[in-house]
């Protein structure tokens, strides 16, 4: 099966190479026949890397331990659900997984559009078949997942050896969300690649309009949807299982994952002002390389080792492929940006600093600023290595003291920036739209003073928080009201039948209000506490209103692994509320050892309870326990954002729109004054 | 053009106010690399940095004592001696031969006084004959936002 997988690799880059050779002939000479069978070499690829990963999996599922691979992620006792996360936990499976997803998103945009866009498709082809040929490159020469153990034998010849048992899987990864937090991410890594491929082939076609942008919106949202999901899965694992209390500490690969999706946020907004108003193309198609780009950068940090961290595979040789890859990619975006950028000519001018262009204007400022500095702040060793020759990192306060402001203007810009009007927006309609729910924040802001939120960032973002989530309540009253009157239906219904006429609009605040539960998590994080005690068996501690009696400790003996274990009641004002078994597990196979918290998690705070180790005095059981308020807002605002990122990629129901009623009058009235309609405000569902 | 200057002006403003407190995080928080071999060599002002000090622990060298943890770190074939204050409990991967990053200050009596210390397992995959595969790091953190 070994030499089936690494035979279909090789197969598959011979098609890519086809593809891509062939591709440029074909848009070269437009012979049709060319065209087409480029296009089935690009298919052709994508099966073939199926099969690949399908036999690499085949070989974790039948204990192959003639494989490195195999040897080095998997063994015996490794449970069937692991043994698919196997695939993906090492540098050479990775990377076959990647091709893996970069395929299937292939495979799927070369069907979708088999028979339309003739003109730009194979441009398009071209760019996908480049990729790829990238990460088959990397596949079959530089880090095969396919390698044989082996022995060289007394004439030279190596001969195999298969071992009895494999190494088993770093226990690091053995949870279930390691199993579904990297295809998330690497999902999204690798779904960037559609819109940079329609782009580039756009600019290179000098495809006319703005199709790119409407044929790549669902790709990059579905990237996007991604990239969301995967980093906050990531960041509830190392929540769950890391042990420090915490799910985000700026660790290189954490930004890494975060880099490309603040571009992407910042570009799934900024495409609307060219939709609308034909404005921001060149910075467009930037933004969408730049994500590319960063895609693969977080990709290059996470396995060259050029920055620490403790996600890091081992360090290797693979960086500087990477590096080479990245500096082809700049050059070959430098160069067809220079050779047509006329066509990327702005037709609007930017009216009023009140207006909905400005608001997107500095959301994609501030998203750039915030990907700058994350991007700065993560490679400073390596930039202060290069020009001081002192290595010099930076740490948590940096990136918070830059992140937080930035978080919270974004805050108000996504309370601000969906209800003001195209081109310039009236006090009137400023004071209609934005009065009730300013009221609210200030008011909910003047309650949580006397009780104690005092911060001033915390303050600030409970008032937004408010401000933001009354907004969107308000645009969702308002339509559903209008539903209501006509068809009678209850308010609910009406909401429901609201978003699914205008998908877009109101997925992206079902988003919106998602992005402003993480925020109210985040928030919370000012408010944690935490104790750390030594315990005895029948000791109580105290944090909070919570009481913790250590009942015992056991030891349980798993199949993979042997975990000793705390058993400890939690009562609240002498009631019982619930028994905690937090764990330090041992894994016989790779000598590793790891800790499983326990969470009592409420809607209100987190009570995480830590068996941190033993006492380097006493040698008695060491209990870490943390009080972590609103924690669970994240996990819920993340599926929200998921959620409203689904509803947003449906089609509408039915092209009309309802909302014209409410809205119509206002931006007609604050039009009339000064302007007349413009035809460049073009059509669309916004 | 009045259009164009305010629009700058609310740039610059974001941008500068920004790059100030990227300027106050970076005093506050940059921690310098250095080898055992370079912290021997360092004098003056750059002995007072925060820094972060790489290197394999000697074996037979931890002692727990109260309140902290004594152990000897060997690199490029020098010893420094470390105290590590933290509050955590040290992580399971640090035992002996076991490669440790310690972060804190020099003391003025030449040892180094750790806050927080992130142990590696020494590599527990041995080289299989023809294989190259390395394993995932098994690193772990005592670190908190």
């Amino acid at each position: 099966m070994d030499v089936f997988g690494s035979f279909a690799l090789l197969l598959s880059f011979v098609c890519a190479v086809y593809a891509f050779v062939g591709g440029i002939a074909a848009i070269r000479t437009r012979h049709p026949l060319l065209v087409k069978s480029t296009r089935q070499a690009g298919l052709a690829t994508c099966g073939l890397i199926f099969l690949a990963t399908f036999s690499l999996e085949y070989l974790f599922f039948s204990d192959n331990f003639s494989v490195a691979y195999v040897v080095a992620h998997s063994n015996h006792s490794l449970s069937p659900f692991y043994k698919v996360a196997a695939l993906w936990s090492g540098q050479e499976g990775s990377l076959l997984f990647w091709s893996f997803l970069l395929a299937v998103y292939v495979f799927s945009a070369l069907i979708a559009y088999r028979n339309k866009n003739g003109e730009l498709m194979p441009y398009v082809g071209v760019v996908l078949a480049g990729v790829q040929i990238f990460f088959l490159t990397l596949n079959n020469f530089v880090a095969s997942p396919f390698k044989a153990l082996g022995v060289p034998g007394v004439n030279g010849a190596m001969n195999l050896v298969a071992r009895g048992d494999g190494n088993g899987l770093n226990p690091l990864l053995q949870y279930p969300e390691m199993v579904i937090h990297p295809p998330n991410l690497y999902s999204g890594y690798t779904g960037f690649t559609i819109p940079f491929a329609f782009a580039l082939g756009a600019l290179l076609a000098r495809y006319p309009g703005e199709k790119w942008i409407h044929l790549t919106r669902k790709w990059t949202m579905i990237a996007w949807g991604f990239q969301t999901a995967g980093i906050l899965l990531g960041a509830h694992w190392a929540y769950a299982v890391l042990g420090w209390g915490g799910y985000w500490a700026w660790d290189p690969v954490e930004n890494a994952s975060l880099l490309p999706w603040l571009t992407g946020t910042a570009f799934l907004h900024s495409v609307m002002m060219q939709e609308k108003r034909g404005m921001m193309k060149v910075w467009n198609v930037w933004l969408v390389f730049s994500t590319f780009l960063l895609c693969i950068l977080g990709t290059f940090l996470t396995r060259s080792g050029v920055v620490s961290s403790v996600h890091a595979f081992a360090s290797s040789n693979i960086g500087s492929w990477f590096v080479g890859f990245i500096v082809v990619i700049l050059l070959v975006c430098l160069a067809a940006y220079f050779k047509n950028r006329d066509y990327l000519k702005s037709e609007n001018q930017l009216d009023s600093i009140v207006s909905r262009e400005s608001s997107f204007l500095f959301n994609n400022l501030i998203l750039l600023v915030s990907c700058v500095a994350v991007l700065s702040g993560t490679l400073f060793p390596v930039f202060s290595e290069w020009f001081t020759g002192d290595r010099i990192s930076v740490g948590t306060p940096f990136f918070n003291k830059v992140n937080i402001p930035i978080g919270l203007l974004l805050l108000f810009l996504t309370g601000v920036g969906p209800l003001l009007a195209w081109r310039k927006t009236s006090l009137d309609s400023l004071k209609r739209n934005f009065g009730w729910p300013l009221l609210m924040g200030l008011v909910a802001g003047a309650t949580a003073f006397p009780l104690g939120v005092r911060g001033f960032y915390s303050l600030i973002c409970l008032i937004l928080c408010i401000f933001v989530a009354s907004t969107i309540t308000m645009e969702f009253y308002r339509g559903a009201k209008v539903i209501r009157a006509r068809s009678g239906a209850s308010f609910l219904a009406s909401a429901v039948d609201l978003t699914m006429r205008n998908t877009r609009r109101y997925g992206g605040y079902i988003v919106h209000m998602g992005m402003v539960l993480i925020f109210i998590g985040i928030a919370g994080t000012a408010f944690n506490r935490d104790v750390q005690k030594e315990m005895q068996i029948g000791s109580t501690m105290q944090i909070g209103p919570y009481s913790l009696l250590l009942q015992n400790i056991d030891n349980k003996q798993e199949k993979n692994y042997t975990a000793e274990r705390m058993v400890i009641e939690v009562t609240r004002d002498n009631k019982p509320v619930m028994m905690l078994y937090p764990e330090r597990r041992i894994f016989p196979a790779n000598q590793a050892s790891g800790t499983m918290v326990a969470i009592y998690s409420t809607l209100k705070q987190d009570l995480y309870v830590v068996y941190a180790g033993q006492s380097p005095d006493t040698q008695a059981p060491v209990i870490h326990v943390y009080l972590n308020p609103l924690v669970k807002c994240i996990w819920f605002g993340g599926v929200i954002v998921v959620l409203g990122t689904l509803v947003a990629l449906l089609p509408n129901r039915r092209a009309v729109l309802v909302l014209s009623a409410v809205q119509e009058p206002t931006r007609v009235k604050s039009l009339a004054g000064t302007l007349t309609p413009s035809p460049t405000l073009r059509e669309g569902h916004d | 053009m009045q259009k164009r200057a305010k629009f700058g002006i609310g740039i610059g403003v974001i941008v500068l106010s920004l790059g100030f407190l990227a300027w106050l995080g970076y005093g506050e928080s940059k921690t310098y690399y250095h080898t055992i071999a370079e912290l021997q060599t360092l004098q003056g002002a750059s002995l007072s940095h925060r820094m972060r000090v790489g290197g394999t622990v000697e074996p037979g060298s931890i002692h727990r004592l109260s309140g902290r943890v004594d152990f000897v770190l060997q690199g490029e074939g020098k010893l420094l001696p470390v105290s590590y204050v933290g509050s955590e409990p040290l992580p399971d991967t640090f035992v002996d031969k076991s490669q440790a990053l310690v972060e804190g200050r020099p003391a003025p009596d030449g040892r180094f006084v750790a806050e927080h210390v992130q142990a590696k397992c020494a590599s527990k995959y041995e080289a299989a004959p023809g294989g190259t595969t390395p394993p995932a790091a098994d690193g772990a953190r005592t670190s908190t936002m």
